[in-house]
């Protein structure tokens, strides 16, 4: 392959004591490239991250960073560096000796730990604030010294678990889009964590969908999207409706869903109720096949109302077997 | 004129039964409280104090001028004050290690070790001294200094344990994690980290060994007699020995440090430090 892959992870399992963990991970990131792990709470995020952080030892398997195996090094040895959900901060400590920890270990000169020190500050916008304690910070100022306190020692690969879940949505959205722009300039390899499927779409160049500590599913969130392998990740990514048929299972995504008023050939049902969301419209029908869900553009909607008789037809769709069961 | 406001009707009206019964209480521990030492203040101070007089008839400090002129009692203190501070900082260095893997490795029998270090203190002390005496005569510490040391540290070591485990305990994996994640080795964590933000706990487990040493008197008296009399021995002389207006200037200088590290207890950790170091988890 021409690309260059930044950290590859081979075969990789990590069982705790009680039988949970993670098992047969494989991936490779490419360098520069922010790949996201999303899967529900407890489906072995965590425990995949803190494998290459070197916090777990794999089981099995190998780690390798530029080729080069790492998973034998202990965390400080390793070239990555993490950005944990809470608790990121040392709260004995005020910002700059937060950020100048690490530079120090590396024997970095005062000067150029200052100059590096307020230069990042100035990158994650929070200048002028060396001398604050960690908790005078709010929770999103926390986290952007916590991430300045990473990308600082430049590190192969940055490791972000869950970082914004613990802020309220708009700071989240706002941080989401700023880490992207950093990673983006600056060119960073990261490894992001969440359990936010829209969070994932926004940010990623690539998502792995987990389930149970497998992975299902590797590729870009528009083809995730478009073609998500199974049930399970139709389920967990966007909305999607579900129609049970005797022998398959048919997911229609609602915008691919259209609504004639009337009698006609298609999916009978009657209009539940109808919710405007901006530029398009969501109409809930109780049809046949139980209830559905249809996005329609917002000028195509006002004839629409509740009780009114509808026939639903599908632009576009996928089948799954019957047998698998959906774990939500 | 007639309102009469030192009615007690009137009282019992306005607070009502709740209120005045807390207020009698609160009277009454008062006066059983401060009554005690508001009189040691008086008889401290009292330079003629003569039957029948309720008061004294002059105040002054000449009974300190007294105390501090017995070369005894003064040589009492500041051995009181050796043997606290060598105790609390020797049971330190002991305990710290032990307090931290109690804290980070979950071994089979952890809970029971620590239980053991409570049980020094579950016992009649006295018992515990007579069999230690018995001991100390064989070895010859009867009477040593680092004889009288032991005992202190006695006293110190099971808080010294107790409270650095749980304050070691609350410090979050993670702020260990991430000093290791920037690149600090085990060693570096610890005390860059770990022990900078168990420093509270440690801090009041330091302070309790310390007040506990200077008051420790059954044992110090047992083993260090005659040689080693420390403060709360000495007590015991001047009660039988000198006038109580001495005893009352020497008890309160034995209050005194016992004021300060309290005051400094409450200015700078909470209660819930307190608390949280007695739990076992
Ligand atoms: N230290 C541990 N000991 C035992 N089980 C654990 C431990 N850490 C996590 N687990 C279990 O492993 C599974 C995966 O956990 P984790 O990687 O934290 O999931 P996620 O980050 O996706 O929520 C969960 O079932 C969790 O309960
Ligand atoms: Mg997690």
């Amino acid at each position: 392959m021409a690309e260059d892959i930044k950290l590859e992870i081979r075969n990789m399992t990590k069982k705790y004591k009680t039988g949970d963990g993670v098992e047969n991970i494989n991936l490779k990131v490419r360098k520069g490239e922010l790949v996201t792990l999303l899967g529900p709470s407890g489906c072995g995020k965590t425990t995949i991250l803190r494998t290459i952080a070197g916090f777990l030892k794999c089981d099995e398997g190998e780690i390798l960073i530029d080729g080069k195996r790492i998973d034998h090094l202990p965390p400080e040895k390793r070239p990555t560096a993490m950005v944990f959900q809470n608790y990121n901060l040392w709260p004995h400590m005020t910002v700059y000796e937060n950020l100048a920890f690490g530079l120090k270990l590396r024997k970095v000169p005062k000067q150029e730990r200052d100059r590096q020190i307020k230069e990042i500050l100035e990158l994650v916008k929070m200048s002028g604030m060396e001398k604050k304690y960690p908790s005078q910070l709010s929770g999103g100022q926390q986290q952007r010294i916590a991430i300045a306190r990473c990308l600082l020692l430049k590190p192969d690969v940055l490791l972000l678990d869950e970082p914004f879940s613990a802020l309220d949505a708009k700071i989240r959205s706002q941080m989401r889009e700023e880490l992207r722009k950093l990673q983006i300039d600056l060119k960073i390899t990261v490894v992001f964590v969440t359990h936010d499927q829209e969070e994932a779409m926004a940010l990623s160049d690539r998502i792995v969908v987990m389930e149970k500590g497998h992975i299902v599913q590797v590729d870009t969130p528009a083809n995730i999207y478009e073609n998500p392998i199974n049930k399970y990740v139709a389920s967990f990514i966007g909305e999607m409706n579900f129609i049970e048929l005797e022998d398959k299972t048919i997911a229609v995504r609602p915008e691919h869903v259209s609504v004639k008023s009337g009698e006609g050939n298609g999916i009978k049902g009657t209009v539940r109720a109808v919710m405007i969301l901006g530029h398009y419209v969501e109409i809930t029908v109780d049809s046949e096949y139980g209830i559905i869900k249809a996005y329609v553009p917002n000028e195509s909607v006002v004839s629409y109302y509740p009780g009114e008789s509808v026939t639903l037809s599908f632009s576009k769709f996928l089948e799954y077997p019957k047998d698998e069961k959906v774990v939500m | 004129m007639t309102l009469g406001l030192f009615n007690p009707r009137r009282w019992y009206y306005i607070l009502g039964r709740k209120k005045i019964t807390e207020l009698i209480i609160l009277c009454v521990f008062i006066v059983f409280f401060y009554g005690p030492l508001i009189h040691l203040f008086i008889l401290a101070f009292a330079d003629k104090y003569e039957y029948p007089w309720v008061l004294p008839r002059e105040f002054g400090i000449r009974w300190w001028e007294y105390v501090f002129k017995q070369k005894s009692l003064v040589s009492s203190m500041s051995l009181s004050f050796t043997f606290a501070f060598l105790s609390t900082a020797i049971s330190m260095v002991i305990c710290l290690p032990a307090a931290f893997i109690l804290s980070r490795y979950n071994f089979k029998g952890r809970k029971l070790i620590m239980l053991s270090f409570l049980i020094g203190n579950a016992f009649p002390k006295i018992g515990l001294y007579t069999s230690i005496g018995i001991i100390y005569y064989k070895l010859g510490l009867m009477g040593t200094f680092v004889g009288v040391l032991i005992i202190h540290m006695i006293e110190s070591m099971m808080i010294m344990i107790w409270l650095p485990t749980s304050a070691f305990r609350s410090v979050p994996r993670q702020m260990e994690e991430a000093a290791r994640d920037v690149g600090a080795g085990p060693v570096r964590t610890f005390f860059s980290i770990t022990l900078p933000l168990a420093w509270p706990g440690i801090a009041v487990a330091a302070v309790f060994a310390f007040i506990a040493s200077l008051g420790e008197n059954q044992g110090t008296l047992l083993v260090g007699l005659p040689t080693y009399k420390t403060m709360p021995v000495e007590m015991y002389g001047v009660i039988l020995d000198y006038p109580a207006t001495a005893g009352a200037v020497f008890a309160l200088i034995l209050m005194i440090p016992h004021l300060l590290l309290l005051l400094l207890l409450r200015r700078y950790i909470g209660p819930e430090t307190l608390s949280k170091g007695f739990k076992m988890n």
